[in-house]
Parts: structure tokens; C-alpha cells; sequence
């Protein structure tokens, strides 16, 4: 029975919880992405610079709250600049598409020179936030680390394997709950978020019921800019902020998207759960865990890993590339691309 | 319209004298990339020895120097030779002071160095592939191999009684190299490596990696990779699923912030970095407080890298890399006087007036075939959040 906790623990704490947070983190990511794709139609690769931009904001109004010694102990006081983050976001979002998209979507631009053109805005974007925060590592937690560490877990339970969960993995799962949450609550049944959805699914027939184009791009991008800024700063204060590390950033959140099915916010939850999960429970070594629940003579003597952690990066591309054969439109049925 | 262009031509014209006597070294970093927040300190250190030279005017006869920055990103060798392409068919420059790193280092100068004829000094990068790579005799670098640092990091492990390690490493030349001379070293001396695995730079979650090593097991990490990218990621998640206490760290995870970003977890982690206990880092220390710097990762190697191109060219009396890369070594060994770091004057004058000199500089150069620092190494330890000095192997 020990031996059954022991493994079970063993697991959690390798596999399940961090592969839970680092789903979350991608969800959010993929959501915003999709509600773009939904709306506007093209895949907008300055997303990964825009939850850089938001995490920069919350970095940004962190230091001015510490500065006036304000703090909400022992949470971190990222939370608190939360707010002003995804304010700063969203008007960048908005300015970008004033000054930039509008300019090609009213000349009816094709999809493929939209997607180019997020490129150099992801390039343009990269720039600015290296030149006000600079390419620095910034850690900026400052709220209690660990819900439950491993020694005290231990201490806890009494078992020889410990566990251990970080505040902001918690805070993470959470807000991708309420986010996700909240989007779906959006888009089914508020009049903004039915007016959304018809015009992804049709924006001529939208157009003739009397929707206004200007008002669902408007909220489209203050969505994708609130996940933006959410999933930036929620990733941030569980890692660290170092700008180049959300371009890279980028392919796991598209390969979510994608496998999802680009377009479905369902889909870009799923998406972002299965790229984690197989990311860390195919190249994970279950040496450790089948010591406790095989008898002895069955001890394995190899690291019982499926795949190098070399291919955790393939992982997500062998997904991708089998969704995209047997699926076309991913697993949860989106827009037709 | 005749007027135009005759005027063009004329500014042209006058334009091209001005620069004649200028002797342009290239500067060549990762200024974008996983290395982008340490290498503009880097260069400052060079533009540094450069300030220093051009205010003595004694430099070949009193002509200037000048430098172009140029960004290798690191870890992309096609951009890291197109931007040395520029250096040398665009800007010009007669040397190539760079690169920090160890893979664009090997393509710049096969791809552009070489063929161009141009000497090439790197202060940064330590793969010992770039031992045996031919080079023309053009290649030089101001800091070790890292099959000597595996060496000493080897011994200092066995030293401090750990029998069973376990490693991962950045995926680039320097990691695999450094990695490999590590655990060779290590097995050599007895010593036993559960498990290597490497990671890759700047990605989002190292969860898999850890989760690896933690199963394989090792009484500490060696994590042969960069402080403020991936490496850092490895450490904090070795730390906060409980995999490692210990860890053993190369001169690349080496600095403040690392200590600072992680806290008192990190007491009695170790390591080594290329550093002497010479008079040259204190007399650096003093000359980049005029500037409000203080020491940091390899910058002395890019200050001496500077120093001994400046001094080569001063001893062949030409920029010619073909006359200048047979003085390098002259300049950098004994016999001759000793030159310290703020003393660059001192020594081009000893050079003009045809004499010898040893450049100690910034971090005791002292070159061995074929045209590399031999290496002295400080064995650091973090206690109480600080990096200190254990001794100098």
C-alpha cells in the first residue's frame, strides 16, 4: 500500500502536476491565438510578443507597487498588477491593429500577408520590450514559494517520496479554469460573444444582421490581449521573465492551436493539455516508479523511458502532423483553414 | 545633373582619405540570443581596451582604432557568418575579435576567416573541438579549452568526495564539449555518471529533463549550461520538485544573479570559472570602475583579446593577418616585460621601441598550442547567496 503511495507520489510530482501548469500555461496561450484566428482569420504570430508585453506591463507595475510598499502577502504582488498589465496590453493590441492590421484588412488583404505581417509585428514588438526592459532575466515572485515542498510533504505524510506544489502553479491551473471559464461564458451567452461567433462562422450573413465589423475586431483583440497578458504574466511568475524565452514559446502554442483545431477555444484547452502531457509523460523515466510497484524480482534494471528527452520537442510535431493526417481541421472541429 | 554626381564623387572622394588610417576591429557577439544579456558587457570590456589604446597615440605610429559590433545570435551559424561576412567585405575590419560562442566561432572562421585571410581572436568560446580545427594559424583565443575545465572540475568533484553525478547540458558545441570532457574526466578518476541529458536554451518548461535525472539519480547535478537560460531552468526545477540538492557548476552558470534569482538553495553548490589569482583581475577590477563596471562574465578575456591583437599588430608593424598572427604568441609569453591591464601604453611603447613584452593582462594570458589560454580555474562556492573564492586550480 506504501509502495502504491510511493509511486503514485512519484508520479504526481513529475508528471501529472508539472505537465497540469504547463498545460495551462499553453491553454491560455492557444485560447488567444484561436480567438484571432476565429475572428480576424489569420494565424497572429506576435501573440507570443504580446504575453511578453503583458508580462513586461506586470513587471513594470510590480516594481512601482513594491516601491510603494504595497503588497498583498503572502500572494505575489504580480497578482495585484494584473490589472494594469492586461490595460497596457490591450491598448498595444489595439494600437497595433489601428496602425498596422486595419490598414490590410481594409484593402481585404489576403490571409498569408496578414500572417506575414504579424511576423513584423512580432519582430517590431520584440524590439520594443527589449528597449524599455532589456533582454535581462527578471524574477519577479515575490510571494510565498511553495504551497506544499517537498521536505514538508514528507514530513506530512510520513512517506519516502515527497511532493511538492508552487504557489503559482496553483494560481496558474486556477486562473486557466476562470479564464477559460469566463471565454466560454463570452462567447455563448452574451450578446458580444454570439455576435463573435457569427461572424467567424459567416461574416457576410453577420454583416447583413447588422453586426458591426469594427466593434467584433475591437473585442477580439481586448480577449486575445487579456489572455495575452494573463498567460504572460501567470508564466512569468512561475518561471522567470526573460523576453526571448516567449518566441520560443510560439511552436508549443501553435501546435496546441493547431491540434485543437484553430478557431475552437475547446479544442485550444484540449490541444494545450495533450502537447503538455505528451511532452512529459512520453520522455519521463518510470524506472522510479516501477521500483515501487513491481516485486523485486521484477526490478527493472534500464531508465524504462519511451523517448529520449532529446525528442520532447518532436513530440509535439508528431502530434501535430498526425492530427493534421487523420484530422484536418483538428481534433475539436474548428473553422475549415 | 552632371553637378550631382561630380559632387557625389568628390565627397566620395574626400570622404575616403579619413578613414585610411584607421585599423577597424570587428566586435563579434551574441548580441541577440541566449548570451544577449551578458555580451554587451562583453564588448564594453573590448571597447574598453580600445579607448585605452587610441588615448596613448602610440599605437603603429599613431593611427586609431575603431569597432563595429556585429550580432552572431550565438547559436545560428548562418547568421553568425553573414554577419562576419559584413565585418570583413563590408566594414572593412582588419581583425575579428570574437566570437562568444563556440559553433559560430568554428563557421566564421572557416567560412569567412580563413578564406579572407583575417586573424580571428576569440575571447569566449571554449569547445575543445576548436583545438584540432584547422585554422591557417589564424585563430586565437584567450580562454581554455573546456577539456581542461572538465579536468579540474573533474578533480574537484572526486575532491570533495562525490562518487556519483549526474549531468545535463545546453545542446550547443559548448555544452556537448564541456559535458563530455566532464564525464570522461570524471570516470577517469573513478567517478560514476548516472545519466547525461541535455536540454535546449530559452524553452518554456524543463519538467521532462528533470524528471529524467531525478529517476537516474546522483548525489548532485552538474548542469554545463548557460546562468540565465536553460541552466537556470534546470536548477530551479531540480530544486523545486525535490530531484537535487547539490549542484556542480561550470563557468558558464557562474555569476551573481544566479545566487540572487535562486536564494539560500543554492548554499554550497560549487564550481569552477576561468579566473587567476594575478594582480591583472584586481588592476581590471579598478579600470572598469572608472566606468562604472564592475567584473563580469569573461569580459577580462575580451579586454586581452583586444590587447593582444592591438599588441601583434604593433610588434609585426602592419595589419596584414598573415604578418600579425606570427607575433600573436610573442606578444603573449615570456620573456619580456610584464604588462597589466590599464598599462596598454606602457607595453605599445616597449613594442615601438622594439623591444619584448609578456601581456599578463585581465586574466594572465599565457598561450599554448595551438593558440589557446592555458587556463587557470577559481574554484568558486555559493555560501550565504555569495560566490566565493574556494582557491585557483
Amino acid at each position: 500500500m506504501e509502495n502504491l503511495a510511493n509511486a503514485l507520489v512519484v508520479l504526481s510530482n513529475f508528471v501529472i502536476i508539472p505537465a497540469l501548469a504547463y498545460g495551462s500555461q499553453l491553454a491560455l496561450g492557444a485560447l488567444g491565438v484561436t480567438i484571432i484566428v476565429a475572428v480576424l482569420r489569420f494565424s497572429n504570430f506576435a501573440h507570443g510578443e504580446l504575453m511578453s508585453f503583458g508580462a513586461m506591463s506586470a513587471v513594470f507595475a510590480v516594481w512601482v507597487l513594491q516601491w510603494l510598499g504595497i503588497s498583498i502577502a503572502p500572494l505575489s504582488t504580480a497578482l495585484l498588477a494584473l490589472p494594469v498589465a492586461i490595460v497596457m496590453t490591450v491598448a498595444i493590441a489595439l494600437l497595433t491593429d489601428r496602425f498596422v492590421y486595419r490598414f490590410y484588412r481594409v484593402r481585404k488583404a489576403d490571409t498569408v500577408v496578414l500572417l506575414i505581417v504579424s511576423i513584423g509585428v512580432m519582430l517590431a514588438m520584440a524590439g520594443i520590450i527589449r528597449f524599455a526592459i532589456g533582454p535581462d532575466d527578471r524574477v519577479f515572485d515575490d510571494g510565498v514559494r511553495f504551497i506544499i515542498s517537498v521536505a514538508d510533504f514528507k514530513a506530512l505524510t510520513g512517506l519516502k517520496e515527497g511532493l511538492a506544489i508552487r504557489t503559482s502553479q496553483a494560481i496558474t491551473i486556477v486562473m486557466a479554469v476562470l479564464c477559460v471559464g469566463f471565454v466560454f461564458w463570452l462567447l455563448k451567452y452574451t450578446r458580444i460573444g454570439k455576435m463573435m461567433r457569427a461572424y467567424s462562422d459567416n461574416e457576410d450573413l453577420a454583416l447583413l444582421s447588422g453586426v458591426n465589423p469594427d466593434q467584433i475586431v475591437r473585442w477580439a483583440w481586448v480577449l486575445a490581449a487579456t489572455l495575452a497578458a494573463i498567460a504572460g504574466t501567470l508564466y512569468g511568475l512561475d518561471k522567470s521573465f526573460k523576453p526571448i524565452v516567449f518566441q520560443q514559446l510560439l511552436l508549443p502554442i501553435f501546435a496546441a492551436a493547431i491540434v485543437g483545431g484553430l478557431g475552437s477555444p475547446v479544442g485550444a484547452v484540449a490541444g494545450g493539455m495533450i502537447v503538455a502531457f505528451s511532452e512529459i509523460a512520453l520522455t519521463y523515466s518510470y524506472k522510479k516508479v516501477a521500483t515501487y510497484l513491481l516485486p523485486e524480482a521484477l526490478q527493472p534494471d534500464g531508465m524504462l523511458q519511451l523517448l529520449s528527452t532529446n525528442y520532447k520537442y518532436a513530440v509535439s510535431f508528431i502530434i501535430l502532423v498526425a492530427v493534421l493526417l487523420v484530422r484536418p481541421n483538428g481534433l475539436f472541429n474548428g473553422r475549415p483553414s | 545633373m552632371r553637378t550631382t554626381i561630380s559632387a557625389i564623387a568628390l565627397s566620395m572622394a574626400l570622404a575616403a582619405p579619413v578613414h585610411a588610417d584607421e585599423v577597424k576591429l570587428g566586435l563579434l557577439n551574441g548580441f541577440t540570443g541566449p548570451i544577449e544579456s551578458v555580451a554587451g558587457n562583453m564588448a564594453r570590456a573590448s571597447e574598453l581596451a580600445i579607448e585605452e589604446i587610441n588615448a596613448s597615440g602610440l599605437f603603429l605610429g599613431g593611427r586609431k582604432i575603431t569597432s563595429v559590433r556585429a550580432d552572431s545570435t550565438c547559436i545560428d551559424a548562418a547568421v553568425a557568418t553573414a554577419a562576419a561576412e559584413r565585418l570583413v567585405h563590408s566594414d572593412k575590419v582588419d581583425v575579428i575579435i570574437g566570437d562568444g560562442c563556440s559553433g559560430s566561432s568554428a563557421a566564421v572562421l572557416q567560412n569567412v576567416a580563413m578564406p579572407n585571410g583575417i586573424l580571428m581572436i576569440s575571447p569566449a568560446a571554449t569547445s575543445p573541438a576548436l583545438s584540432t580545427i584547422p585554422d591557417d594559424g589564424l585563430f586565437f583565443r584567450t580562454s581554455p579549452s573546456d577539456a581542461r575545465q572538465g579536468e579540474v572540475l573533474a578533480t574537484v568533484m572526486i575532491d570533495r568526495g562525490l562518487k556519483e553525478v549526474a549531468i545535463t547540458y545546453t545542446n550547443t558545441d559548448y555544452g556537448k564539449g564541456l559535458s563530455d570532457s566532464i564525464k570522461s574526466a570524471f570516470e577517469a578518476k573513478g567517478g560514476k555518471v548516472t545519466l547525461v541529458v541535455p536540454h535546449e536554451d530559452g524553452k518554456g518548461d524543463y519538467s521532462a529533463e528533470v524528471g529524467s535525472l531525478a529517476s537516474a539519480g546522483g548525489e548532485a547535478l552538474v548542469i554545463a549550461g548557460f546562468l540565465d537560460q536553460g541552466g537556470k531552468g534546470m536548477l530551479q526545477g531540480s530544486l523545486d520538485v525535490g530531484a537535487f540538492d547539490l549542484f556542480v557548476l561550470p563557468d558558464g552558470m557562474i555569476g551573481d544573479s544566479l545566487a540572487e534569482a535562486i536564494g539560500p538553495a543554492l548554499d554550497g553548490s560549487f564550481g569552477t570559472t576561468p579566473g587567476s589569482d594575478s594582480d591583472g583581475a584586481v588592476t581590471f577590477a579598478e579600470v572598469l570602475k572608472t566606468v562604472d563596471l564592475v567584473p563580469g562574465p569573461y569580459m577580462a578575456e575580451w579586454y586581452d583579446a583586444v590587447a593582444l591583437a592591438a599588441f601583434a599588430m604593433q610588434a609585426a608593424g602592419s595589419t596584414e593577418g598573415a604578418l600579425v598572427k606570427e607575433k600573436v604568441f610573442d606578444v603573449a609569453n615570456a620573456p619580456g616585460e610584464k604588462i597589466m591591464p590599464g598599462e596598454l601604453a606602457k607595453g605599445l611603447k616597449i613594442l615601438a621601441e622594439g623591444g619584448k613584452i609578456d601581456y599578463v593582462g585581465a586574466s594572465a594570458v599565457e598561450l599554448i598550442e595551438p593558440g589557446e589560454s592555458a587556463g587557470t580555474f577559481r574554484e568558486i562556492e555559493i555560501r550565504g547567496g555569495v560566490t566565493e573564492t574556494v582557491s585557483f586550480r
